[in-house]
């Protein structure tokens, strides 16, 4: 591997993301997947960076879901995403920040569609008007969350407790980055770093003290792909591409795994226990799985929030072994306690999966 | 084990890297124009049996060149050697005198 | 007096049309931006079909031009259309006034870098056609035994998302030459060559398909590489579709070479910007007329070789210096006849 070569792709892919005031748009799934991600990234970025983000419980779904499930055509997609884009300009911004890599793939596949069809945009802006009688607007910067967090990475480098390096060892965290399909695979240039080797991710890690594993199928899909797991009957297409993952990065040994999609960690997550008890398989250390963050989960153990307040206690594979590997305290005890310190409930142990 | 109702399927990818060389070099030893098709499918496009039945000869060789010999050996148990493809052959392959050595080397 | 000729490029079809016009009593300037005379073939180690030396052939083709004015690291800084003539500044700070100009700028390989999922800079095993006949000529062939090494056929050639939906015309035969040699160097490697179509249209370019075959037992695979990863062991994972069986199909290689294909080149197009010079769609100068009148530009005196109107082999690149030299006597003659 000739890193040099690699710097020269991320040269050409560099993108141009304001350092501050944007209005920021939530993910429909990530809150419950990933109950603090978002929490943190408006915790970090606001409180801790001094950045101005600003929120509202005004904007909905992008319709991204609907849309790549073939339940709701363009045109309506594009109005909801109109919507979005006005309230942005309502609120005084121009610089637009969201929290999911569906949406934001369809914020640019839209964008996109707009600059070739104007009489299509002229379409939905009138749409837009008669439906809720707002102003169409477009953003003048659109970034994906985690565009933001590399921009911060280090701002959060400086303000770090923990470093991505084994304590015991002293040797960096070996971790797997996946970046989700429609960040940048649809539009390379709008992704830093390109599709074919992101540097987003790879920016962060580098900028906590990890090291990178480039594995055979890194490009490869989560598996999560929609249809494929929407419809029970095609599940095993899901978790057929997981394991493809699994097995390619299985020599390398990796020590986590960082995604910027709300899929993504979901079924290389839950998906581990799927094949842990279907193949009998596992991928950590002693029966242990290879544990799944968000970027903000990761941004956040680094910046040493409390795991459980992280919401780490929700994932399937256990995080306990990384949390010790890179020497960060946790209550054991208080795993499964609520914000408000009532016991949430305990889930069964699988068979195979520790 | 738990029955989900879906599970991992196998893959259809080829894998090159495991594939039985030792066994089509023996063939190759054997029939040497086995090297020169050049996959224009006048052998299956002429073959009486593949009206019928999936029979083919440039099919099989292309099969045993990616380790999957089962499906070789599928694709010519219908053959009847009637030696029209290798009237047609533009490399010259005697695929019928092929046919029985690909039978010498791989079959059971 | 003597009529001056200035030939753009030292490559073969500029020797070849130099030492033409030398014979046919013309003065010639030959400019040159590199050290040394030859272009590519001065680079190339064997020549496809019959694996002749390159270094031979152009130490034939420079035999025929000693007493041509020949300037090496000399570019044109400035070129003006007159009413008869052409005034050319050199960057070596020499002027000359030329009754015709010859264009024989010749192209650039496909930057390879440009397929990202190819990993050549990145992956130490991917090189190009141009580095493996560099490695033959220097005799700096990799000393660890390679178990199995892959030719792409087509990079940057036939595909319209890296700008060059034309054929390049010499990268099937180059990649079945090179395989073979590797295979003569290896003999114990699997070699596989990736292909979309099969170009061999030479005369003995087929035979040279059946030797890979028949001799060297290379493996012919219909489908083109779709994305190159290292393995833990520094190895390289290559995916393509075997296309004939329609199966996605995985290989690890230990070395691969992309045949980079042949783009314009950037000091012809720099030649073009001077005079308006009109290109085709694929980037190469528009000639004349493409079936009759190919070494004539749209510019009277003004006039082609080689590789600069689009890929071509090193025989169809003399053979049209050939006829450039012939071109230009005629048009000389006719246009100063007049008078």
């Amino acid at each position: 591997m000739i890193y040099e070569g690699k710097k020269k792709i991320w040269a050409d892919y560099q993108k141009e993301i304001p350092e501050d005031h944007y209005f920021y748009v939530r993910s429909c799934i990530r809150q419950s997947f990933f109950p603090a991600s978002e929490v943190t990234f408006l915790d970090i970025t606001r409180n801790k960076l001094g950045k101005d983000i600003f929120g509202t419980e005004h904007h909905t779904t992008c319709g991204g879901i609907a849309y790549h499930s073939d339940t709701i055509p363009q045109e309506t997609v594009m109005t909801i995403i109109a919507r979005q884009f006005a309230l942005m300009k309502k609120y005084g911004y121009e610089n637009y920040v969201c929290s999911c890599i569906t949406s934001f793939g369809l914020y640019c596949e839209t964008l996109e569609t707009w600059r070739e069809f104007p009489e299509l945009q002229q379409k939905i802006a009138d749409n837009l008007w008669k439906a809720c009688r707002l102003e169409f607007a477009k953003p003048k910067f659109l970034v994906h969350a985690s565009d933001l967090i590399f921009k911060y990475r280090m701002q959060i480098a400086a303000k770090s407790k923990f470093k991505l390096v084994n304590q015991k060892t002293g040797e960096p965290l070996r971790v797997v980055e996946h970046i989700g399909c429609h960040y940048s695979k649809m539009f390379p240039s709008k992704g830093v770093g390109g599709a074919e080797y992101p540097y987003v991710l790879v920016g962060m890690i580098e900028a906590w003290g990890g090291q990178i594993i480039d594995y055979p199928e890194r490009r490869h899909c989560c598996g999560f792909g929609f249809r494929q797991y929407l419809i029970k009957g095609n599940r095993g297409y899901s978790v057929s591409n997981t394991h493809k993952k699994f097995e390619s990065m299985e020599p390398y040994k990796p020590d986590m795994i960082i995604t910027n999609c709300p899929g993504c960690p979901y079924f290389l997550d839950r998906w581990q226990y799927v094949i842990a008890e279907t193949q009998g398989k596992t991928y950590g250390q002693d029966g242990h799985g290879i544990p799944v963050f968000t970027y903000e989960e990761v941004a956040g153990l680094v910046m040493g929030y409390d795991p459980w307040d992280l919401g780490l206690q929700t994932h399937q594979v256990s995080v306990e072994p990384l949390l010790d590997k890179m020497g960060i305290p946790y209550d054991p005890a208080k795993k499964f306690l609520g914000k408000n310190g009532k016991f949430i409930g305990e889930p069964q142990k699988p068979h195979c999966l520790k | 084990m738990i029955d989900f109702g879906f599970t991992v399927s196998p893959s259809s990818r080829i894998n090159l890297d495991k594939c039985d060389k030792k066994s089509f070099s023996a063939l190759a030893a054997l029939e040497p124009d086995v090297l020169k098709c050049m996959a224009c499918g006048s052998c299956s496009a002429s073959c009486t049996a593949a009206h019928f039945e999936p029979t083919s000869v440039r099919r099989a060789i292309l099969s045993l060149q990616n380790g999957q010999v089962e499906q070789a050996l599928d694709l010519l148990k219908s053959c009847m050697l009637c030696g029209k493809c290798t009237m047609v052959c533009p490399r010259g392959i005697n695929t019928r005198h092929l046919i029985i050595s690909i039978q010498k080397i791989y079959g059971k | 007096m003597k009529k001056n000729i200035l030939v753009i490029g030292g490559g073969p079809a500029g020797l070849e049309a130099s030492a033409n016009l030398k014979r046919l009593g013309y003065n010639v300037i030959l400019i040159e931006k590199d050290k040394q005379l030859g272009g590519h073939l001065a680079k190339w180690d064997r020549l496809f079909p019959d694996g002749v030396s390159a270094k031979q052939t152009l130490n034939a083709l420079l035999d025929e031009v000693s007493g041509v004015n020949c300037f090496t690291e000399t570019e044109v800084q400035q070129l003006n259309v007159l009413e008869k003539s052409y005034n050319a500044i050199l960057s070596n700070g020499i002027t000359i006034l030329a009754d015709a100009v010859l264009l024989a700028s010749g192209f650039d390989l496909f930057k390879a870098e440009k397929k990202e999922e190819y990993g050549y800079g990145i992956y130490e095993g991917v090189i190009t056609n141009a580095d493996l006949e560099e490695a033959f000529r220097e005799k700096k062939l990799p000393a660890k035994h390679p178990q199995a090494i892959g030719f792409v056929h087509c990079v940057g050639s036939r595909d319209e998302k890296a700008g060059n939906p034309a054929c390049s015309k010499v990268c099937c035969a180059t990649a079945v030459k090179q395989a073979c040699e590797v295979k003569e160097v290896y003999p114990d490697a699997d070699v596989y060559c990736f292909y979309m179509d099969l170009r061999m249209f030479g005369r003995h370019y087929e035979d040279l398909y059946l030797k890979a075959q028949k001799e060297f037992g290379i493996r012919f695979i219909r489908g083109r590489v779709s994305e190159v990863a290292e393995t833990t062991d520094g190895r390289l994972q290559v995916k393509a579709e075997d296309t004939l069986s329609s199966k996605p199909l995985k290989v690890t290689l230990d070395m691969l070479v992309l045949m980079a294909g042949m783009r314009p080149s950037e000091s012809g197009k720099s030649v073009g910007r001077q005079l308006n010079l009109t290109t085709e769609e694929d980037g190469f100068f528009s000639s004349a007329d493409n079936l009759l009148s190919i070494q004539r530009s749209k510019l009277p005196g003004f006039f082609y070789a080689g590789a600069c109107t689009g890929a071509k082999t090193l025989p169809d690149t003399l053979h049209e210096a050939r006829s450039a030299a012939i071109e230009i006597d005629r048009y000389i003659k006719e246009k100063f006849s007049e008078k």
